[in-house]
């Protein structure tokens, strides 16, 4: 009645946007280097959001071009528009299609959540403990030893982090695992990784926490099961008394990880 | 000046906030001088004896200003004074500073208000930027600069987008739905006069010993409540900013619900007035929460309870709880009206009737609803119950659903329409379309917790609020301004100044916002006044970008104050509207139209030949045979 609109030329130019805009970002590493296990999970994660948004985007821009081309007013042209109110199966299509694309997303992240959060039986517990603006860490074995602003960690071993805020709320971040959780004073939080490349890293602190928030820094080293034993061996420093008094108030408040079934 | 202390004005405001402030004063250090304590109590989180006088002074500047007058006399059972309505309307600029119960003053006076706060937070911005463009220190402090983007987020959250869409709506929405003024008028002024104040302690914060409040917008405890005393003003300022906002929002529930125009039923209002309809119904639900939670940071600090002290049993994520369930629907106070904007606009300058009218509507329900159940997804990281996570992500991705239906059902109004895009108000209504798609995509995947978990907290997160709050909310707010400019001034703004301010604004905006993904993605943290080396570039572009975007503001201004002043005389209609704002003269008489008009179809009907939305008075008299056209769209109407 209107004329017709090219539906299956607009659906290609949609399609063929979207295979350029994915071709072009995919491929690009938006996160970094990755050094833990969790890390491909989540990039790829982001690549599929990457290549539906690129879906969503191409098709909005299609329709929007495509209307200002064709229907823009000629100049002087004072008359109306069709009366269209609207097409029943139309908004029907645009409700349910997009409700299928976000529970598919849902579904793979809560997933991907499952998978990186696992927790196994064989794994190292650590303690990170913040305080306005530094980071210590505290290793279990004969007693507690600590160690100032620098964490070692074995490579390919999952690691348990209890954190611990000694003042106001901190978060620990490290870029290339792609982990991050706040340190809650009061509470004991955890996070879950395993690292699997050795290197030097750097442990961020994401949660304003002052003026000295921004250097709040701390050095993070990943390295062969020997080199980390020897290095902890080598730690002289035993945990002081408030960190031991905190540590001890451990898991009365410590909300579990998921599927750690209150661990 | 005996005389001027009597009667309400700027005098006895004056005069008010003087004596109220000194009272307060008094009281703490008399209440302190018998129980033996010393009179000044000046740790950081204390000062009781400016606190004090911070609450009573704003009421005693309310009271002398004249905003209770006519309660209070009521109250007393004395004689009130009617209102003449001889104040109505402006005929100088000067009645623009006097207290008013006109809703198309009151509508001026917010939106050049909450300007006047958009370019001070504006300015901190740039001061961000300047201080980021480089890694190291440049022109200010760790600690200062933690103020700053403290209190630029405050400003333009509290004292600009929320209150400029209460006072675009309190000029359009009562013309738009044929009533005389809002409900109640003395409550309206009473609400745009508490936004000030409250502009005032946030700003006013920089005065006080240990600098202005720096906990960030969200002031999570227990930073917040060990902060210094900028804080306070802080917790303060939102009290008065809030109660304005509650206030409007039950004057606009009343209004849209009571005072509707015969024949304007539920099916035949604009989409603008069913957006302000749901805006209003977060404002007043949600809005309480965040009053309370800066009340009790407010008691931690300086009546030493324990809600968020840890070590005294205080629960420090509940803050966050209860923060977020305010500011979650916030966001969407934040960017409904916009869509209630963008709908008029679009539609109008399209020529065509809104794709799916009902479903627009619904989908706006549906935002209101969903809205209330999704606050914890700013909380993946925090260390809330880690099960918790996974309904908040499914009900988040949800909330995409009616977004989604909105974007699509602008770009079906485009088809088959006669496009105009002579008016910047148009070119700011499409761009917003795109640029808030993308804000919204990025929405979805910080929705999706593994990516959260990694974003979180990073530049991403500034990226995506500034995608959806200057890209989303600010150029929903642009297409208005440009679109009601003729209606309220009674003149025409500058078209081509318009779209110089348009596509510097649009290019200044994906200049400056689209790296900031790239940056934080890659590890850059935010809230940084320092970053590291590999940030450098990118951030020294991006402070270019913004400086462009903060430049071409002034383009905006200029206009708008030249306009306002010397434009050509604009006709009743210049956008060949057909809602009721466009049918009566620019500026509209006092009381808006000499007789209630008749609303006889819906307010899109373009293309129907003869179609009305309503008929005016005059035009026909009461109970006229409706014309030909109009049973049709009675018909037809969606
Ligand atoms: C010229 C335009 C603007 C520029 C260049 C700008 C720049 C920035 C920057 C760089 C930050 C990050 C500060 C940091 O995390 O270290 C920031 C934060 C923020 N901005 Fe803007 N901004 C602009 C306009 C706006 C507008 C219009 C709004 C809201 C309507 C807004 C709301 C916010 C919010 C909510 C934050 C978060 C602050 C926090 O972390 O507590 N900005 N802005
Ligand atoms: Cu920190
Ligand atoms: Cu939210």
């Amino acid at each position: 009645m209107y004329g017709r609109l090219p539906i299956v030329k607009m659906l290609l130019v949609t399609i063929a946007l979207t295979v350029v805009i994915s071709a072009v970002m995919v491929p690009i590493n938006w996160n970094g280097q990755g050094a833990s296990t969790a890390a491909p999970k989540i990039d790829h994660l982001l690549n599929v959001m990457i290549v539906l948004s690129s879906f969503v985007f191409s098709l909005v821009m299609v329709m929007l071009f495509y209307a200002l081309w064709k229907f823009k007013a000629k100049p002087g042209d004072e008359s109306d528009g069709e009366p269209i109110h609207g097409n029943t199966r139309l908004e029907i299509a645009w409700t349910l299609i997009p409700t299928v694309i976000v529970l598919f997303a849902g579904g793979y992240s809560w997933k991907v959540l499952d998978d990186i959060e696992d927790p196994v039986k064989d794994h190292l517990t650590g303690s990170v403990f913040s305080q306005q603006y530094a980071w210590s860490f505290a290793y279990p074995g004969k007693d507690y030893v600590w160690s100032e602003g620098e964490l070692h960690v074995p490579v390919n071993r999952q690691i348990q982090f209890k954190m611990h805020a000694m003042d106001v709320i901190h978060s620990f971040w490290v870029p290339e695992w792609r982990i991050k959780k706040d340190n809650v004073p009061g509470i004991t939080t955890t996070a879950i990784v395993t690292p699997d490349k050795v290197g030097t890293y750097q442990l961020v602190c994401t949660e304003l926490c002052g003026f000295g928030h921004a250097t709040m820094r701390a050095k993070v080293v990943v390295e062969s099961p020997s080199k980390f034993k020897e290095w902890v061996d080598g730690l002289e420093q035993k945990l002081p008394e408030p960190y031991m008094d905190v540590l001890k108030e451990e898991s009365v408040t410590n909300p579990p990880a998921l599927g750690a079934g209150g661990a | 000046m005996a005389a001027a202390i009597k009667n309400p004005g700027w005098w006895r405001g004056l005069f008010g906030a003087v004596a109220f402030g000194a009272f307060g004063f008094g009281l703490v250090i008399a209440l302190r001088a018998i129980s033996d304590l010393p009179l000044y109590q000046t740790e950081q989180t204390g000062y009781p004896h400016v606190i004090v006088p911070a609450i009573t002074a704003p009421l005693g500047f309310l009271w002398g200003f004249g905003c209770f007058d006519y309660w209070l006399r009521w109250a007393a059972g004395l004689p009130t004074i009617p209102d003449d309505h001889s104040q109505h309307g402006a005929k100088s600029w000067k009645d623009y500073f006097k207290f008013n119960t006109d809703h198309k003053v009151i509508g001026v006076q917010y939106v050049v208000t909450t300007f006047i706060f958009f370019f001070l937070g504006g300015l901190m911005a740039m001061l961000i930027r300047a201080e980021l463009a480089q890694p190291g220190t440049q022109i200010v402090e760790a600690a200062t600069y933690n103020s700053l983007f403290s209190t630029h987020a405050v400003l333009m959250i509290f004292v600009f987008v929320i209150p400029v869409f209460a006072g675009l709506a309190n000029y359009v929405l009562p013309l738009m739905i044929g009533a005389p003024d809002m409900a109640f008028p003395r409550l309206n002024a009473l609400s745009f006069w508490m936004l000030p104040l409250a502009g005032i302690l946030f700003i006013g914060s920089f005065l006080a010993p240990g600098g202005a409040f720096d906990a960030g917008w969200t002031g999570y405890a227990p930073l917040s409540t060990g902060a210094p005393l900028g804080q306070s003003f802080f917790n303060l300022g939102v009290q008065f900013a809030g109660a304005s906002s509650i206030a409007t929002a039950l004057n606009f529930l009343v209004t849209i619900i009571t005072m509707r125009a015969p024949g304007m039923t539920f099916w035949r209002m604009p989409l603008l007035v069913w957006a302000n309809l749901s805006t209003s119904l977060l404002v007043v639900a949600a809005t309480p929460f965040i009053a309370g939670v800066q009340f009790m940071v407010l008691f931690d600090r300086a009546l030493h309870t324990n809600f968020f002290d840890f070590g005294a049993g205080g629960d420090v994520i509940s803050y966050q709880h209860i923060f977020w369930f305010y500011s979650h629907p916030a966001v969407y106070i934040m960017m409904l009206p916009g869509f209630g904007i963008v709908s008029e606009v679009i539609s109008t300058h399209a020529r065509k009737p809104i794709f799916g009218y009902r479903l627009m509507a619904l989908a706006l329900i549906g935002i209101v609803v969903l809205s209330y159940s999704v606050w914890a997804h700013h909380m993946f990281v925090a260390g809330m119950f880690s099960w918790l996570r996974v309904p908040m992500m499914i009900t988040t991705l949800l909330i995409a659903v009616p977004t989604g239906i909105k974007i699509f059902s602008w770009l079906g109004t485009l088809y088959f329409g006669k496009i105009h895009t002579y008016s910047t108000a148009m070119l700011f209504a499409l761009a917003f379309i795109v640029t808030f798609t993308i804000g919204g995509i990025s929405g979805v995947m910080l929705g999706m917790v593994p990516i959260d978990i990694h974003v979180s907290d990073t530049y991403f997160i500034v990226a995506h609020i500034h995608f959806v709050l200057f890209g989303g909310s600010v150029f929903t707010i642009f297409a208005g301004v440009y679109h009601w400019f003729p209606k309220m001034t009674g003149r025409m703004y500058d078209e081509k100044l318009g779209r110089v301010h348009f596509w510097g604004t649009l290019v200044g905006t994906w200049g400056t916002f689209i790296p900031m993904h790239w940056v934080g993605m890659d590890g850059m943290p935010r809230r940084v006044a320092d970053y590291a080396e590999q940030f450098g570039n990118w951030n020294l572009m991006i402070s270019a970008f913004a400086f462009l975007l903060g430049a071409v503001q002034l383009v905006f201004v200029y206009n708008m104050v030249v306009s306002w002043r010397f434009g050509p005389k604009a006709g009743a209609n210049p956008w060949r509207a057909n809602s009721i704002e466009w049918q009566v003269s620019s500026p509209p008489p006092i009381f808006n139209s000499t007789e209630i008009p008749r609303v006889v179809g819906g307010p899109y009907e373009f293309g129907i030949p003869g179609a009305k939305h309503a008929i005016m008075a005059g035009e026909g008299t009461e109970g006229a045979e409706v014309p030909a056209g109009e049973k049709s769209v009675v018909g037809t109407s969606p």
